[in-house]
């Protein structure tokens, strides 16, 4: 039975895909048609941000966020860039996620390199704590770790997010990194090891420089994951010099004090990082995310 | 030729492991445990120690200053009565929905729409143009998307209402946000938005490594479009539906960025979460007590489904 049926896939393969591939019928353009509708409902919010960050005021008053700008004007942008304090906020975001990406990148190295290669004992029980350690939600944690950061005078610090982005990060990074590393060639060990290099010189020229396509998709996706998280640094960072983008957008949201167009230069202003690194990193990140999945 | 090589692979793969375990474990696996060390101690500091100490203060009536005063069951006593966190588990179940199910649905059928239709008929450029569109919401933060939709849903000068208005179908316009039968749909909604796109990144790759010979063959036998998903498709990216589920269902059990700016769990508690309703506890009405109560059902939930899925994929995978 499944002898015929590989005999004759080949010769049926071929033709349902000549038969088919140029055949765009009505059901393939009403697919079509309905995707091109979604796509544009998702890129909606985008549209409208783009449409607004630079409108005149006196238009949007009149005229609304649909109408088409009638002039350019950097009001809004300027003015939340100013109350915001937004270039301060940039460096500390951007100090935190890449203290953070390397951080971490580090920590699941070493962990990976004892569990995917070291093959400590009860290395299941130890992966599986780990990865229950990403998954844990930090309100669990939260007000711990608060009051542990005022005992140790780090309360409103950028590294105390650091310290603990670090942790919460570099648990998925040691599941994921050890999962790779538990098929690392051996000849290449045995290799290394016969010309006497140690454990950690094996670590630093051979583990490090094989895996580094898998190294630079966690340092992409740590640092993005850092940029975004909210909770942790709302409470943590309370005064305005130590804020993150996010944290100041949010607690300026919160302060009801923005009009219709400080808040799309608002969201343009938050968009802007994210959509840079998107499409630097868009190959990285959707190989990325596959990867976190399959493993 | 190709079935030949994927067939030896596990198998030579499970040798030269069995090889290297014994050789590598026998000699020093004490020694690799050094390696493990630093993060032994973070992970003692940043996780274990908070945990505990959250699951005590649950016990415990306290307002962040001061000693901490023992009190049994009293807090999970007050929350088994407490209808506000009963809401807020009930609103949990629907971001689940929102976050993880209906994501998920769509997310198939949109990813073997644009493997099966787009990228055939179309040319694969147009689907993984469609497939960055939509993933785009992934990439921001949560908070600056939920500003913007915000912003959209504004009753007064929102894009949503004066379109509406602009159209002459100013009846429809309604505070979307403001109405407490509405809101919590209005936040599903926007949740779907969000989320859809990772969905449709993982089931695109996910359909990339299946057998393109045995949708041919279902289709061959005059399998519908349906039964080829249903019966062909789906068993073959099972591994991938459940990561998927399980990520979207814990992200969704953090939806904190999402209430905190499109409702602040409001109006009333129509849109109050575990998650919104335990950071209030500690830091508005300082009750830490209560809040770490509430920290701690909502941690015992998501390790309890997150080890039901991993045991699920496990069994499933072997």
């Amino acid at each position: 039975m499944s002898a015929v049926l590989t005999r004759r896939r080949p010769a049926r393969g071929k033709l349902a895909r000549h038969g088919l591939a140029k055949h765009r019928g009505p059901a393939a353009w009403l697919v079509l048609a309905a995707l091109a509708v979604l796509t544009a409902a998702v890129l909606f919010p985008f549209a409208l941000i783009a449409l607004n960050a630079f409108k005149p005021p006196a238009q949007y008053s009149a005229h609304g966020p649909l109408s088409f700008p009638d002039g350019f004007s950097t009001g809004g942008v300027s003015t939340f860039w100013q109350t915001a304090d937004f270039g301060r906020a940039l460096w500390n975001s951007v100090l935190i996620s890449g203290c953070v990406c390397v951080l971490a990148v580090l920590l699941s190295i070493l962990n990976a390199y004892a569990l995917g290669i070291g093959r400590v004992k009860g290395r299941t029980w130890i992966l599986g704590a780990f990865l229950v350690a990403n998954f844990l939600p930090q309100e669990g944690l939260v007000y711990p770790l608060y009051d542990m950061a005022k005992a140790a005078g780090l309360y409103d610090t950028p590294l105390a997010v650091i310290i603990i982005f670090t942790v919460i990060q570099g648990a998925f990074g040691t599941y994921l990194l050890s999962s790779v590393l538990s098929t690392f060639p051996p000849e290449l060990l045995e290799a290394a090891r016969m010309d006497g290099a140690g454990r950690a010189r094996i670590l630093w020229r051979v583990v490090v420089p094989v895996s580094m396509p898998t190294i630079g998709v966690l340092l992409v996706f740590f640092f993005i994951w850092t940029w975004n998280e909210f909770f942790l640094p709302l409470v943590f960072l309370v005064s305005n010099s130590n804020q993150t983008v996010p944290v100041a957008l949010g607690t300026l949201q919160g302060q009801h004090i923005m009009n219709p167009l400080t808040t799309s230069g608002a969201a343009l202003l938050g968009v802007f990082p994210t959509i840079i690194f998107f499409l630097i990193f868009q190959r990285t990140l959707t190989r990325g995310v596959t990867v976190g999945a399959v493993k | 030729m190709t079935a030949i090589a994927q067939q030896r692979k596990p198998g030579a793969e499970a040798a030269t492991t069995r090889t290297r375990g014994a050789s590598s474990g026998a000699a020093g696996g004490g020694r690799y445990a050094t390696y493990l060390l630093p993060a032994a101690i973070l992970f003692i500091v940043v996780i274990a120690v908070p945990l505990a100490l959250n699951v005590y203060t649950s016990f415990t009536n306290w307002t962040g200053v001061g000693p901490r005063q023992w009190a049994g069951l009293a807090n999970y006593r007050q929350l088994v009565h407490d209808s506000e966190f009963w809401a807020s588990m009930w609103h949990s179940l629907a971001l689940v929905a929102a976050m993880a199910v209906i994501p998920t649905v769509i997310g198939l059928l949109v990813a073997a729409a644009l493997f099966d239709v787009i990228a055939k008929r179309f040319g694969p450029r147009l689907a993984s143009v469609l497939r960055a569109c939509i993933y785009l919401p992934q990439v921001l933060p949560i908070i600056v998307a939920a500003i913007v939709w915000g912003w959209i849903l504004d009753p007064q000068y929102g894009a949503l209402n004066v379109g509406l208005r602009d159209a002459g179908l100013g009846f429809l316009a309604h505070d979307l946000l403001g109405d407490p039968h509405t809101a919590l749909l209005t936040v599903m909604a926007v949740l779907v938005w969000f989320q859809l796109g990772y969905p449709v990144v993982i089931f695109m790759a996910a359909l990339q490594r299946t057998d393109p010979a045995l949708t041919e063959a279902a289709e061959i036998d005059g399998a519908t479009w349906g039964q080829r998903l249903r019966l062909v498709i789906v068993p073959q990216i099972r591994p991938e539906i459940y990561v998927v589920l399980l990520t979207c269902t814990v992200a969704s059990l953090r939806a904190f960025g999402w209430i905190y700016a499109l409702t602040s769990g409001g109006p009333g508690e129509a849109t109050q979460v575990p998650s919104y309703y335990s950071y209030q506890s500690f830091f508005t009405n300082l009750d830490v007590g209560y809040g770490s109560a509430i920290a701690t059902v909502m941690t015992v939930i998501i390790v309890a489904v997150s080890v039901v899925f991993l045991w699920a994929q496990r069994r499933h995978a072997l």
